[in-house]
């Protein structure tokens, strides 16, 4: 999509943090020098664009709960089926297919481990596919958002 | 002094904000109305929150996808596990790594510990990138393998907060 000037600087100052404030919107249009009305319709064409998907915290899993990524290697036929089972949890939030044996990957987010075990025996019980459970052991980065510029 | 919130409002809280917080001009007010509580019970909330480390990030959620960002590279390796911390700090450093975590082994299915996102609008230059990293991190010889991602069936935030039936059937 195109952006225009004030969706790149949108982008660009305020995916790393945002005012926690009463007044959050009033006070990024005040630095980002344009009305609050027009950063509300800006947000808004971003998401109906796709490229938003909401704002507000992204939660810090190892705090927040449990969460783990899995992946299946899926027969090409039955793809699509399993996918839209996979999705089906609302406790699935990325899950993407990617070119390899393991071709199904999603991650699993939950109050607690034994919530997640309990979909990964779900789903292996239903489709006759063994997960890859994969949880963090280490994070050396964690997404803080990407730049619009820069690499790669 | 302001009161806190009860347990179940901050759970309430919570799974208001995994969706997001409302486009209104208080949207911490919109927030309140909902969990049945003050605005500034809820903004002293997400005060401590934020303090106690529970927020990664607070501010726009993007679709990469949709922004152009449609090659996107989960890079994963085999590296002896006495190097791991070390060679998971060098590439979480490194530029165009946007996410880096160690995740255990699971032999003999799958032999890779070390996992690299790399996102870029066109995959060429994106496998060219990678090439880069693990020539400049003399990682060339350790097992490696690339899985760029040709469909994405789901994308949104994570859902950690418990339905409250369930947490509310134990109590």
């Amino acid at each position: 999509m195109d952006l225009d000037r004030l969706s790149q600087h949108l982008i660009e100052r305020y995916q790393h943090g945002m005012p926690l404030c009463a007044e959050p919107y009033r006070e990024m249009a005040q630095v980002l020098k344009c009305s609050e009305a027009e950063l509300m319709t800006c947000l808004q064409r971003l998401e109906l664009a796709g490229a938003l998907s909401r704002v507000g915290p992204v939660f810090e899993h190892t705090r927040a709960g449990a969460s783990t990524l899995a992946a299946l290697a899926v027969p090409a036929e039955r793809l699509e089926q399993v996918a839209a089972r996979v999705s089906q949890y609302p406790e699935v939030n990325h899950n993407y297919a990617r070119e390899h044996h393991y071709n199904l990957w999603f991650v699993v987010t939950g109050p607690h481990r034994q919530h997640l075990q309990q979909i990964l025996d779900e789903l292996e019980q239903d489709t006759g596919l063994t997960p890859l459970d994969l949880p963090m052991l280490s994070a050396y980065r964690i997404d803080l958002g990407f730049s619009l510029g820069g690499h790669p | 002094m302001i009161a806190p919130l009860t347990q179940e409002q901050m759970l309430d809280l919570r799974q208001c904000l995994e969706r997001g917080l409302p486009r209104v001009s208080r949207p911490y007010d919109a927030l309140a109305e909902q969990i049945g509580a003050h605005h500034d019970q809820v903004l002293q909330q997400m005060q401590h929150w934020h303090e106690q480390g529970l927020f990664r990030r607070v501010g726009l959620v993007l679709n990469h996808r949709a922004l152009g960002f449609v090659a996107n590279a989960m890079l994963v390796l085999d590296v002896p596990d006495a190097l791991v911390d070390n060679v998971g700090q060098r590439l979480g450093r490194a530029p165009g790594v946007n996410l880096c975590y160690q995740r255990p082994r699971r032999l003999p299915q799958w032999r890779y510990n070390l996992f690299c996102m790399v996102h870029g609008r066109e995959r060429a230059v994106v496998e060219a990138h990678i090439e880069t990293l693990l020539a400049e991190h003399l990682l060339n010889d350790l097992p490696h393998q690339v899985l760029f991602s040709t469909h994405a069936f789901k994308q949104c935030g994570g859902r950690f907060a418990p339905p409250p039936s369930q947490v509310w059937a134990h109590g």
